[in-house]
């Protein structure tokens, strides 16, 4: 038996009535993928594990894995997240978002989560489109782009995901594509394990309502766009403005070690405490 | 009667800590809100309370986020509260019909002020009747329970909390600035004298855990994220599982047990307090700080010779039905008073189909009804 399906049989949801709900070729099964390779990975055992997913495509990721599993309201994973993270700090939460739903409807609940410092993963699967409701132009689709909500192209720019968590006060960001699927292992097993708040962009794509619209091509053609315009980070430095234009970067962006909120409170508590007990 | 007047401490304290007092004593250890007028004082003292009680208070960046960290610090274990008013609570109506449909217990306290809109934020108002009904889209049943003193406060927190855990439901408290703002005494009951409820937890090896089965009360056990009964929790309509559906033969099962769960139990739910309604000839039908009015007026009409009776409603919604159709087909007639245009009124109306005159009493100018006012009305009913 392949690896690959052991850890099928272990982590995917055995009375769960599949077939799933995406597309042939989109970007969410090799992101699952990678999702349930670097939790493995970590080894932390299923309970101990809470997925929490907003709306959209990638929020039915959550129905799928064998973990508790939290399906939200749009764009509030996160505030959900930091409920459950500071009712019992034991849990390891990974909150798994879409761009619309990070950063449109939840945009500020991402910059406070991000500020805040709890030990929470946050994973963006960023495929600059809104796919599940057919293709309107998200916070993350390029100026000049076409969706059904920009016939006559977008006028508005997008946000970088992951510089945008990085200004917030992000322990750790990272950004990765699903062309990438071995660093996107990587880096989400490097989220999982990093202690406070951090930040994976998956650069993913949407065939089905940005590539056609767009004339990127179908699934392996916009995977073939990942490969040729992502930079690795260290590579970048290396390279001029110039050089850059129209590419990302892609790995950790920004590691630094913060304040975790969780072990900020547990001072408070012991001063709240040691206040009660001088009151008598 | 739900309070316990004869024994415990005696305090003097405002509404809105009452409220944190009884929260505490029924157990919140969790507490997430946004600052606003007049409920400011509830986050103020969950966040000096709370952490001295081994629990966590976090100020969220609008009440959306509060809400939302309420739910999942329920699901996670632990009882959980948040407070607001209108504007915040109208905010809160997206994640608090999640709640409902996923079946997570918690409390969510309305402070009346004066809408619509920012309104009259230092002022009284009883405006939120209907948004506490009927505020989050889609059909669902829902317990709003109202409070009128700072005995009330806490005691009605304590029985919110219980009636959340009991029937896995979210529970509104709707008080309003005058209550919130009164300062009066109040008798804290022993931890032992009170009556507090916890979910009650799946039992089963975790591979037999249904979540969302059927049961003769409704209410499926609960299983709480970490404690090996891994499920899946979602607002999309779902079958005994947890996984989304859009069979009819999945959904209209959910969906009645969610209505029966709450419906089955009124006799539990629904809370009055009768005053002289034994011979009365006239009743008033009054909530939270009018109610006050109400009762002094109603004894004030009795010296005056017209037999009259007060029904305080505890319980809002799911409306006291059963306990009120028999009052009116007894009574000569009717007065609601209160500080809308007439949302509990149109209920009484409702129910009375006819049976009595219906009379009400409306203010809307952020001001407090008084005794007199209704006791001009009363004696000439």
């Amino acid at each position: 038996m392949a690896e690959f399906t052991k850890l099928i049989h272990k982590y995917l949801r055995h009375d769960k009535k599949f077939p799933h709900v995406w597309c042939p070729g989109c970007g969410n099964g090799i992101f699952l993928g990678a999702l349930i390779r670097a939790i493995d990975r970590t080894g932390f055992e299923k309970d101990q594990i809470v997925i929490v997913s907003g709306i959209g495509c990638s929020g039915r990721i959550s129905v799928y894995v064998d973990f508790n599993t939290l399906h939200t309201t749009h764009g509030r994973a996160l505030t959900f997240a930091t409920g459950i993270k500071l009712a019992n700090p034991k849990l390891q939460v990974i909150v798994i978002m879409g761009d619309g739903d990070a950063t449109a409807i939840g945009g500020n609940h991402f910059i406070h989560a991000a500020r805040r410092n709890l030990n929470i993963t946050a994973i963006v699967v960023n495929n600059s489109i809104y796919g599940m409701t057919g293709g309107q132009y998200s916070p993350t689709t390029p100026y000049g782009a076409t969706a059904t909500t920009a016939l006559y192209g977008n006028i508005e720019h997008a946000f970088s995901i992951a510089e945008l968590a990085a200004m917030a006060g992000a322990s750790m960001v990272a950004r990765g594509t699903v062309y990438h699927a071995n660093l996107l292992d990587e880096l989400i097993e490097k989220a999982i394990v990093k202690r406070g708040f951090a930040v994976v962009e998956v650069i993913s794509h949407c065939h089905t309502q940005y590539g056609r619209r767009n004339r990127m091509g179908g699934a392996v053609d916009m995977l073939r766009w990942q490969k040729e315009s992502a930079v690795k980070i260290d590579k970048a430095q290396t390279m001029t403005a110039e050089e850059l234009t129209g590419k990302f970067t892609i790995g950790v962006l920004e590691d630094r070690d913060l304040p975790v909120y969780t072990h900020e409170y547990n001072k408070i508590r012991d001063a709240a405490k040691a206040m009660l007990a001088k009151a008598g | 009667m739900i309070t316990a007047k004869s024994r415990g401490r005696q305090l003097l304290l405002q509404g809105n800590e009452a409220i944190v007092e009884g929260a505490l004593a029924a157990g919140c250890r969790f507490f997430a809100g946004y600052p606003i007028t007049p409920a400011t004082e509830i986050s103020e003292v969950m966040s000096y309370r709370l952490p001295a009680a081994g629990g966590t208070f976090i100020q969220m960046e609008d009440e959306i986020a509060s809400l939302g960290a309420v739910i999942g610090a329920s699901l996670a274990g632990t009882k959980a509260m948040t407070a607001t008013s209108g504007p915040g609570f109208s905010l809160m109506q997206e994640n608090l019909g999640f709640a409902c449909v996923a079946e997570v217990p918690c409390v969510i306290v309305d402070v009346m002020r004066g809408g619509p809109s920012t309104g009259l934020p230092t002022n009284v108002s009883q405006g939120d009747v209907m948004q506490a009904r009927w505020g989050t889209h889609g059909d669902h049943p829902i317990i709003v329970m109202a409070v009128s003193t700072t005995q009330d406060c806490f005691d009605i927190t304590v029985k919110a909390f219980n009636f959340s855990e009991k029937y896995r439901t979210p529970v509104i408290i709707l008080s309003d600035e005058v209550v919130a703002h009164t300062r009066e005494k109040i008798f804290l009951p022993h931890p032992g004298e009170i009556e507090v409820l916890d979910r009650i937890r799946p039992n089963t090896p975790p591979e037999w855990y249904i979540p969302y089965e059927d049961n003769p009360r409704g209410v499926p056990p609960m299983g709480i994220f970490g404690d090996g009964y891994r499920y899946h929790v979602t607002g999309l309509l779902h079958d005994v599982r947890g996984f989304p559906t859009q069979r009819p033969d999945e959904i209209i099962p959910f969906m009645s047990r969610l209505f029966r769960k709450v419906n089955q139990h009124f006799y539990d739910i629904q809370v009055v307090e009768e005053e002289s309604t034994e011979d009365a000839e006239v009743i008033v039908i009054a909530y939270g700080s009018v109610s006050r009015s109400a009762r002094r007026a109603i004894r004030e009409a009795r010296k005056r010779g017209t037999k009259a009776g007060l029904v305080q409603l505890m319980t809002l919604w799911p409306f006291p039905r059963q306990i009120l159709e028999p009052l009116l087909r007894r009574v000569r007639a009717v007065l609601v008073p209160e500080l809308n245009m007439g949302q509990v009124s149109r209920e009484v109306k409702r129910i009375n189909q006819g049976a009595t005159r219906i009379e009400t009493l409306n203010r809307i100018d952020g001001n407090l009804i008084t005794p007199n006012e209704i006791l001009v009305r009363l004696v000439k009913l």
